[in-house]
């Protein structure tokens, strides 16, 4: 343990190094730059809502928001677990020929992708006040679902990480299953549709369903937190976080040999 | 003599060699509960025990295949010993691959302070060494350009100043003279001939007889991951010239 923790504060530098690169490198060349990460969510919530609230025929004032907020929470969740899901493999050739700890790859793809969603809440903060929303005290508790969320998937991230090594076609199956997360996250529909049909079950097997809610709560509705949800989620994200650990320690000395 | 500064202990590596790839889930699952998977098993290195003392110079010779390079691995801790161990002490400058490191879109002042990284070194201490790595890889105005742009010399030369600017105890070359043109070449020479004479211990990998016999005081000689000879280099060297007739 203290040779770890030693080990990890010389490769501090290292981190912070690879996450600069990945952020520095997937703006350069491009006009707009960093603003991209604003323009994105702004344009896709747009589209959503004129589907969406034309398809419900209301007009619900908050609908914006509430679509914006379930899309950028599940696209960091889905970004950075993907991510972290290649990093071993895309970082073979440095793996197989220079020393640095294995996890350092897949922590840094995911606190780049972090960085980056952080920023994009900006855009957040840009609709809330177009669409006037109370600022309520309940907003600084958004800060829980937020780091619970980061614990999920740096959790779930090494699991994928360990898997992806031995086989590749789990970057396939983590495809569908993603797409699976994201209907059962109540991103562009009122969670009321799915439980009045009888399937409240699966929002609530659904983790980042939990994340998605609290966010929400903090943000929009100005509530405190679901507890059940909040139980959920920090149960789901600790096991995931201890799980990941022990695989990938566990197996990180046989990457080499299958990548 | 001095102390010991690497030391392997009964060292053996294991390759697996399955006989089919199995590399997807949809399989793995169907042949495991079919119990099809078998795997042939093949020491790359077995039962290697040496030490090296401070500043010794060792030459590492064999055919191709001996398992040179598996255990130049092992030591500088890129793969992990399938049995035995490895201990080594003091700051370990491997010059294997140059610039393996390096990524393509960034430049070469950039990635002076990315691989310096992936060495271990602090940022301070890159910064500080700025100025000498680019001297010395004689880059120029070019230190500004993409990597991917740089001709493969120009990578080495680069990886090879960043590499060398620490003053390592240890330092792994793995025929890293045969690369860049003849001025760069006599400049690194003269480089780590330098740092032989601060007695640093050297590790060489090399199939050019002369080189070693020139750079070592001691040799190893593999075969088939096992060492068939060690100890004075000229005695290695000899035993050597006879198995390559």
């Amino acid at each position: 343990m203290k040779q770890n923790i030693k080990n990890f504060s010389k490769y501090r530098y290292l981190l912070s190094e690879l996450i600069t690169k990945d952020i520095k490198l997937k703006y350069r060349r491009s006009y707009l730059g960093i603003l991209w990460t604003l323009i994105e969510p702004l344009l896709t919530m747009i589209v959503l809502t004129m589907v969406f609230s034309g398809f419900r025929g209301n007009s619900d004032k908050t609908f914006p928001i509430y679509i914006l907020t379930g899309r950028l929470l599940y696209s960091f969740f889905s970004n950075a677990t993907k991510a972290a899901m290649k990093s071993i493999r895309s970082n073979s050739q440095m793996i197989k020929k220079v020393y640095v700890p294995k996890y350092i790859y897949p922590l840094s793809t995911i606190l780049s992708k972090y960085i980056i969603f952080l920023i994009s809440l900006i855009v957040l903060a840009g609709v809330a006040i177009v669409l006037k929303i109370k600022p309520t005290i309940y907003m600084l508790q958004a800060i829980v679902p937020l780091l619970i969320l980061l614990v999920m998937v740096i959790g779930v991230g090494l699991i994928l990480a360990t898997m992806a090594v031995f086989f590749r076609d789990m970057e396939y199956l983590w495809d569908v299953i993603l797409m699976l997360i994201m209907y059962c996250s109540a991103i562009f529909y009122r969670p009321s549709m799915v439980i009045d049909g009888g399937f409240g079950w699966l929002l609530k097997l659904n983790p980042l369903y939990a994340v998605i809610v609290n966010f929400r709560n903090s943000i929009i509705n100005g509530l405190p937190m679901d507890l059940s949800a909040l139980l959920y989620s920090v149960i789901f994200s600790v096991v995931s976080l201890v799980l990941g650990i022990w695989m990938f320690y566990k197996n990180q000395d046989k990457f080499i040999l299958n990548i | 003599m001095g102390k010991v500064v690497i030391r392997v202990d009964h060292v053996g590596v294991k390759f697996l060699m399955s006989s089919q790839k199995v590399d997807n889930l949809k399989e793995f699952i169907i042949k495991k509960l079919n119990r099809q998977i078998d795997y042939k098993s093949f020491w790359a290195l077995k039962d290697v025990t040496f030490s090296v003392e401070e500043g010794d110079r060792v030459g590492i010779l064999g055919l191709n295949g001996a398992g040179k390079s598996t255990l130049l691995k092992v030591i500088s801790g890129v793969l992990k010993a399938t049995e035995g161990s490895v201990i080594t002490k003091g700051r370990l400058a491997p010059l294997l691959e140059l610039g393996a490191g390096f990524d393509m879109q960034y430049t070469g002042a950039e990635n002076i302070y990315l691989y310096g990284a992936v060495l271990g070194y602090s940022k301070d201490f890159i910064k500080e060494k700025f100025q000498e790595i680019v001297d010395f890889s004689e880059l120029g105005e070019f230190i500004n350009v993409p990597v991917k742009n740089y001709s493969s010399g120009m990578k080495t030369r680069l990886g090879f100043s960043i590499a060398t600017v620490v003053e390592p105890q240890i330092l792994i070359l793995d025929e890293v003279f045969a690369v860049g043109d003849a001025k760069f070449r006599k400049k690194s020479e003269k480089k780590v001939k330098a740092m032989f004479k601060q007695g640093v211990t050297v590790l060489f990998v090399s199939h050019n007889i002369e080189q070693v016999k020139s750079i070592c005081n001691k040799a190893i000689l593999l075969e088939k991951g096992t060492i068939v000879a060690q100890g004075d280099v000229d005695d290695v060297c000899k035993i050597y010239e006879k198995k390559v007739k």
